[in-house]
Order: C-alpha cells, then structure tokens, then sequence
C-alpha cells in the first residue's frame, strides 16, 4: 500500500533527514534526494535564514514536516499558538501528511524538551486521540504518531506498546509513522520481541518508516541517531515493508553527522529491501 | 506531592502521572550529574521512583528514571553552550554550568522551541547576581549581546520603509517602527569584538531533533582576560540573513530607543537635547535617519491625528 489516506495518497520513496551541515552541499550540488523531512520547530520561525534556506529547498525537493514538541500525549489542552505557527507552515511546504510523536513532554507550561513515555492506559489512548483529532482538524493535514524510543515504563499501564499505539490511531483514525529503531531500541530496554511489535500494529495505517542508529550502553539502549542503521533494525524494516507495503521511508542522523554522501548513501541501503519486496510481490 | 493512582481512569489521575513525571525529570541533578537521592519532601527519590516507575532485570526504578533527568540537564545545557559560548568563556566552564542550572531550575522552558531557553537569562542575573559574581556587569553585557544575536538570526523582517516614505511627515505625529530583528544595546565592556573573534571558531545552535542526547565532553574554554571596559552603543540587526552590529553615536542609540519605545519622531529628537552633536543638527539627524532607511530598519510608520 504506497500511497494512502495517511500519506495523503502520495508515493514517496526514500529519503532523509535535512540537516544544517548538509545545506551548503544540497543548495550548491542539487543531489537527486526522493525527498526530504524537515524538523517542524526548526522552521517555525518568523523569518531569517531557515526559512531561506526552506524557501530553496522546496523549489527543487518535496518535503514532509516532522514535529518534535507537540506532545499528543500530553494531558494538557493543545497550545493555539504553537498550532497557528505550525499551519503557516504547513501552508509553506505543502506537507502531504504531518508526524509527531506519540508521547508527551510539557506539564503546566513547562517544557522538557524530552520525548517522555506514556502509560499505556484507556485513559491516556482517549485523551490522546482526543488531541490528534483537534490539531487535525485544525490543520487539515493528515497526521501520523511515531512511536518513540523509551527507557522506562509505567505500572500503571494496561497494554503493551503496541496495543496503546493501536488503540490511539483506531480512536483518532490516524496514520502511523513507524520507527522500526525504535522498536529495536525499546524492545531491548524493556525485553519484549521486536517482531511482535511489527506484527501487531494495524498496517493499513502505516504511512511512513523511520530508520535509524543508536548507542549501546551496558544496561540499556540509547536513541542517539549517530550511527549506521543495524542489521537487525534492517531485518525489522524488512518485515515492516512485507507487511504494510513499499512505504515512505526515511533515515534520521542527528548526531555526528557524517558527509552528506555517507548519510545519503546509509538511506539508499532500504532500496535493495524495497526492491526485494517489488520482485516478490511480481512474482507471486 | 502525592503518588498517582495505581490505575488512571481519569484523565485527572493522568495529569497527575505527568506532573509527577516532569518533575522528577527537570529537577536539577546532584553534584555528580546523577540524579538527586532525596524528593523535595526529603523521602528517598528511590521510594518515588517505585511508585511509578516499573524495573526490569537490569536497572532499577529510580535508574530508569535518572535517565530522563541526565538527559533532560544534557540537552538544555548543550542548547546553552551553544547559545552563549561568550558568557561561557568569561565564567569558565563549572560557573557557567552553575549558572546555566541555577537559571534553568528558577526558569524552566516554557516555549515549544529551546531558541528561547535563554529569553528569561538577563532578569535572572540582574536578580541573582551571585552566579556570576564579580562579574555581574561583563555577564550582563554578554548575556545582551547573545540574546540579540538569537533575535536577529530569526526574527521576522519586515518590509522595510524607504527613505522617500520619510520625507514631509510631520515629526510631531508620526512614531516609527524599528525592524523586530533589531535590538539597540548599550554597553559596558568591550565584548563586541570579543564575541566576534570568539564566533570564528564556534559553530551553530543545535537544532531540535528526536534523538537523545549524549554527555558530550565539554570543550575547553579560556576566561577572557585583559576585556577593556568601555561604554559602547550598538544595534544588532540581520541583513541578507547575516548578523551585523553597528555602532552607535550615544545620541543615535538615544533616539533610536525612544523610537522603539514608540514615542513620536520629534519626542525621541528632543532626547538628543543637551548632547554635543557636531556639525548642523538637522543635517545630522537627516544623515542618521538616510542611513537607517538604507538598512531596512524602518518597518512601519503610525500617524496620529
């Protein structure tokens, strides 16, 4: 399933995270990139250079927004103001869906600038869900939920992670931006098999995959962003496609961040998988 | 702070969970960058920990949530490296990081964007000079001029007003409006060109991003020795996406100021009165006012009836 109401019936292929130590090279030798994704509140600014070096980058890629702090999660009424600023730019660059995470991050106005976890209770799916409707509504834009690396968990929690991520996108009827990194990440720090994750979500609403690297630390994972993609986070990828379709498809580098030609080159690697699923589809 | 519920059902009961959370997670670490042993109330945080927080086969409650507090100080401290490497330089390394914690405890962030953690920085200091003592006034003229240069990198540009725009108007109705980019600074060391010669070697704010961070080892720093003191005027502003200072005349950062105040064009001429200008006065303010507008500073213009 390419293209759905998720990802706004669009087709993309793969693509990668825009990064500000690759601007220079990108504006200068136009690489052929299938498209970019942008951090939202990166460009949610009122003017100067980000929005110039936005401004270029449409002109010759599409791109998609990823948002970092609007906190679907969060048990507080969504910020006016954040969203007025996000809709200006989703006008800007014609996003055809719009991500965030599924987890929360503020509390009376205050900002941790964290992806904290959620406990995965009715009572949070429903408040959640809640506020992926409105911000929908209000942008009118379709919206996916990622779901984040975590370190820790809830007792209150009366799911797995991935039946709170279905529970929230059937009650929001949404898409779903799966971070198979983060499923590898995750399953290690809370000991649960990666693949019954893949296995488990609703794969008509995957719209788009997040690949990634990480850090190893002898008690647990850490998200860094600031490695090669791992064999086995290849093999979850793997079974991601099978299951929900060639998919939009996206590498984050955020730390270290190598040449623009190492990062691109470590995005492309999911080709060989998205043409292994093309030629078993044709041959079945 | 009581202890959430075992099962939310209510979305009160949540928020609870939340406050709970964020707390733990934004209070400031011990001196070692673990997390505190004791809760506000002096209760072990282990207890609290427990009572919200699963453990596995690896770590413990109180473990799994000293991660979220590390990463919580790591990121908005790496986020204030980056933005006043100046006031950095002048503290030295651990000052900065006490001042840097003792800031973000008093004054956490409450903007979805961390470009605005240090909006608050300049009033903290003023108020609690003893972080950055005997330096008060050097880390506020650094604390100024790097909160501008965040101004000016991002802020709207309006469309600007032509020299022509200016001509015949009445000075004693009209106020005008200076580029929201700009920020008029009156100074009391030299740590213009100080930031400038340091801003060579440093590189950009880090972005926003999803991925944790890690305790990346601080740089060395030099205190900033021999900074002359010297009252200084100047304007940072942004032009073609670039950060500019330019300096002023005392009698133009005058002016200038109680134009942004939003006084009329001639109340913020008679501020210039009993300043030596040279030359023909109104030769002079006409030369200031061209070169302004040559800048793109004048953004809007109010006349009053």
């Amino acid at each position: 399933m390419p293209a759905n109401a998720f990802n706004g019936f669009t087709d993309y292929g793969i693509g990668i995270g825009l990064r500000v130590p690759h601007y220079q090279h990108i504006l200068s030798k136009k690489p052929a990139v299938g498209w970019f994704e942008i951090i939202s509140e990166n460009f949610m600014c009122d003017g100067g250079r980000p929005l110039k070096v936005l401004d270029q980058i449409l002109e010759q890629y599409r791109v998609v927004q990823h948002g970092v702090s609007m906190y679907f999660g969060s048990s507080e009424k969504l910020n006016r103001e954040h969203l007025k600023k996000l809709k200006r730019l989703v006008k800007r660059t014609n996003t055809p869906w719009l991500s965030d995470h599924l987890c929360w991050g503020s509390v009376d106005g205050r900002y941790t600038h964290d992806l904290l976890p959620m406990p995965y209770t009715f009572a949070a799916a429903k408040v959640t869900a809640q506020r992926i409707r409105e911000a929908r509504d209000f942008l009118e834009v379709p919206i996916c939920v990622e779901n984040v690396s975590s370190y820790a968990e809830f007792h209150v929690s009366e799911m797995t992670e991935w039946e709170f991520l279905n529970e929230v996108v059937e009650r929001a009827d949404c898409g779903i931006l799966l971070d198979v990194n983060n499923i590898y990440v995750s399953s290690k720090n809370h000991s649960f098999n990666p693949f019954d994750y893949v296995n488990g979500i609703p794969a008509h609403r995957v719209a788009q995959i997040h690949i990634a690297g990480h850090s190893k630390f002898e008690k647990y994972i850490l998200d860094t962003h600031d490695h090669p993609v791992i064999d086995p986070v290849w093999k979850l990828y793997e079974r991601a496609i099978q299951r929900a379709g060639k998919t939009a498809t996206l590498l984050e580098w955020d730390d270290r961040i190598p040449s623009f030609d190492e990062v691109h080159d470590e995005a492309l690697k999911a080709g060989k998988f998205l043409k292994q699923l093309e030629n078993e589809i044709a041959s079945a | 702070m009581k202890s959430p519920a075992r099962n939310p059902q209510t979305k009160g009961e949540f928020r609870q969970l939340q406050k709970l959370m964020a707390t733990a997670v934004m209070r400031s670490l011990a001196r070692d960058d673990s997390m505190q042993r004791k809760w506000i109330d002096g209760r072990p945080a282990k207890k609290i920990a427990e009572s919200f927080i699963k453990p596995n086969d690896r770590l413990t409650s109180f473990e799994r949530l000293e991660i979220y507090n590390r990463q919580y100080w790591f990121r908005v401290r790496d986020c204030f490296y980056a933005d006043y490497p100046g006031l950095r330089a002048i503290l030295g390394d651990k000052k900065f990081e006490r001042l840097t914690d003792a800031y973000l405890a008093k004054f956490p962030s409450q903007s979805y964007t961390l470009r605005n953690l240090g909006s608050r920085l300049v009033k903290f200091i003023e108020a609690e000079p003893r972080w950055v003592s005997p330096h008060k006034q050097l880390a506020l003229d650094l604390a100024r001029l790097e909160w501008a240069h965040t101004e000016a990198f991002d802020n709207e540009a309006r469309p600007p007003l032509k020299t022509e725009d200016l001509a015949g108007l009445d000075a004693a109705k009209i106020r005008l409006k200076l580029q929201p980019h700009l920020t008029l600074l009156k100074l009391e060391n030299e740590v213009d060109n100080f930031l400038i010669q340091l801003k060579k070697n440093s590189g950009l704010r880090g972005e926003a991003s999803n991925a944790m961070e890690q305790n990346h080892r601080k740089k060395k720093t030099k205190v900033a020795r021999g900074l002359k003191r010297r009252t200084n005027f100047l304007a940072v502003h942004r032009h073609d996406d670039l950060i500019y200072y330019k300096w002023l005349e005392p009698g133009q950062f005058r002016l200038l100021s109680a134009l942004q105040k939003g006084v009329t064009l001639q109340k913020a001429c008679e501020e210039l009165v009993g300043l030596k200008i040279p030359g023909n006065l109104g030769e002079t303010i006409q030369e200031w006012f061209q070169s302004w507008a040559a800048l793109g500073w004048f953004c809007g213009l109010k006349q009053s009836k």
